[in-house]
């Protein structure tokens, strides 16, 4: 019986489907499964790093395991990333930000307060701001509610979106492409009118409704079906490349992919 | 014609600096921070520095212990605990100056400052809040796209710092493990470098000639070299050693209980360098530190 993790792994795998050679990256146990179960089944061409420097054509398993398991076919370090997979367009990442509005506009930096004085420091704007304007991006979102998905705009506009507003006359804008959010109760993209974020998919037992419920901005509802469920062979894929069940940690209690009957 | 022997002391490096310079700090978060020449610092009365890093402890303790004026910074981070505690305290207080960056646009401004540009150009930083926070400016190309983008400003440094695994007094360096991160960009972007090196040896043809591809930057961008064994410590030198994560833990817990940097800082400091890393377990406890594994 798959879990919910499990079901949102090969969600995070159908938006990395391409025929394209690009680097992948996935931030967090389950987008990078994800990516890795995309790579070892639908698309060979993604390409994956060690976590560190190197490109490798075998997923790297998450958690502790011998070094030597690394096995490094292309390199891949800082001083290239930017120069071969940001800024060249050939990478597509699934992030976890802080906050995202109906523009698809993201928050990584500060919370409330002031540009001089946040309420609450984070991490700071990381790659968000290029990755937004130069390449394909996801996003994995765990806890599904109206303090992520928010009313209004993002306290801080860490990476680029849609919003009209926010563009200024003459920039390039062509290559914000933000492709699906995968979240603990559904899929969305962003196929809307004016790439308004639509539900295009509810996992077992979630309804449009609860969805709607849990997030600050309308929502459109375009719900083709359920999300899939994983098929034992990317079970089997997933369970090889998290040999430690770190994938089992990361969604509170563990849900089972089929929510039971109240 | 300067002169070709450039070693020098921790103190003599921090003795060359000033208070109210821009210092950019090479590394990435938690690996190869350039730690023993930081230390100095904190040991030092510099204060009102500009500090220009890819953010991790280094930042942290500088923000701490009131050294910093204004950073510059695309993110503060440990990595395996992501929020920087004291560098939070910081600017939740209100306490420093900030120019927020994307961490590609980053190293395009160091990129700009090593060529004697004053400004790149690139569409980095479109969109977000970067641009009108960090008054950058906007140019227009002036081809037939006509394409406005973002004029990314030089980050001119008055002084970088960098550590490394080996260098010569001639300032011939070489830094091993899988990444280096921008340290070369940092050197350049520098009016002076300093480098510190778990290994001084007298002349780097002689001693390491097989590991040449290792050079980071010639060494016409060296001013100073010093030897620091565990010199990157808490932070990793790959393959030297990893990051100590207890060391992290324990400077995190503090930063909540007794949340006060006076009260804790000769723990994570030191009087001296040679106290500090026998108050870690000594070079050997250093050279012992598990790589982590992604």
């Amino acid at each position: 019986m798959a879990t919910l993790a499990e079901l949102c792994i090969a969600a995070v795998a159908e938006a990395f489907r391409t025929d394209r050679e690009l680097v992948g990256t996935g931030i967090g146990p389950i987008p990078r499964l994800g990516v890795g179960l995309a790579k070892l089944t639908h698309s060979p061409g993604l390409m994956m790093t060690d976590g560190e420097a190197f490109l490798v054509e075998q997923p790297v398993p998450l958690g502790p395991r011998s070094y030597d398991d690394r096995k490094p076919a292309g390199y891949l370090p800082f001083s290239r990333f930017f120069d071969s997979a940001v800024w060249s367009g050939r990478r597509h990442a699934m992030v976890t930000p802080t906050q995202v509005d109906r523009f698809g506009q993201t928050n990584l930096s500060a919370l409330g307060g002031t540009h001089a004085q946040p309420k609450t420091q984070m991490l700071g704007a990381r790659g968000f701001p290029g990755n937004g304007i130069y390449h394909a991006n996801s996003m994995f979102i765990p806890a599904h509610g109206p303090r992520v998905f928010v009313t209004g705009e993002v306290d801080r506009i860490s990476s680029p979106g849609y919003n009209p507003a926010r563009r200024i006359a003459g920039g390039n804008y062509s290559a914000i492409d933000l492709r699906r959010i995968v979240t603990n109760l559904c899929v969305m993209d962003f196929g809307g009118p004016d790439n308004a974020i639509r539900v295009v998919s509810l996992h077992p037992g979630a309804t449009f409704d609860e969805v709607q419920a849990a997030t600050g901005f309308p929502l459109i509802d375009a719900v083709a079906g359920e999300t899939p469920l994983p098929s034992a062979e990317q079970l089997d894929i997933i369970a090889a490349l998290d040999p430690h069940g770190i994938r089992h940690t990361v969604l509170p209690e563990n849900p089972p992919a089929q929510r039971s009957t109240p | 014609m300067a002169a070709l022997d450039k070693r020098m002391t921790a103190a003599g490096i921090v003795g060359r600096l000033r208070s109210g310079m821009t210092l950019g700090i090479g590394g990435w978060g938690p690996r190869r921070k350039p730690m023993a020449l930081v230390r100095e610092i904190l040991r030092s009365d510099l204060t009102d520095l500009t500090i220009v890093s890819y953010g991790g402890p280094d930042v942290g303790m500088l923000c701490a212990a009131g050294k910093v004026k204004k950073l510059v910074f695309a993110f503060v981070s440990m990595d395996a605990i992501p929020l920087e505690p004291w560098f939070r305290k910081s600017r939740e207080a209100g306490a420093i100056e900030v120019l927020e960056l994307d961490e590609g646009m980053f190293q395009w401004g160091l990129k700009a400052a090593a060529f004697q540009l004053p400004f790149l150009p690139t569409r980095v930083g479109l969109g977000t809040d970067l641009i009108e926070l960090g008054g950058l400016r906007t140019v227009q190309s002036p081809y037939d796209d006509g394409e406005v983008m973002v004029a990314m400003p030089a980050l001119k440094l008055d002084a970088a710092l960098i550590h490394v695994q080996r260098c010569d007094h001639r300032g011939n360096v070489q830094a091993l493990g899988p990444d280096t991160y921008y340290d070369e960009w940092f050197a350049k972007a520098a009016t002076e470098c300093f480098v510190s090196a778990e290994e001084l040896v007298p002349a780097m043809e002689d001693a390491y000639p097989e590991d040449a591809r290792a050079n980071l930057f010639e060494r016409c961008f060296v001013t100073g070299v010093t030897e620091a064994r565990g010199g990157a410590h808490p932070t990793s030198l790959p393959p030297s050693y990893g990051w100590d994560m207890g060391w992290m833990k324990r400077y995190a817990a503090a930063a909540k209980d007794p949340g006060d940097w006076s009260a804790v800082s000769a723990q994570f400091v030191g009087a001296s360098e040679a106290e500090y890393l026998a108050s870690v377990g000594g070079i050997e406890a250093v050279g012992a530190l598990p790589l982590p594994i992604f």
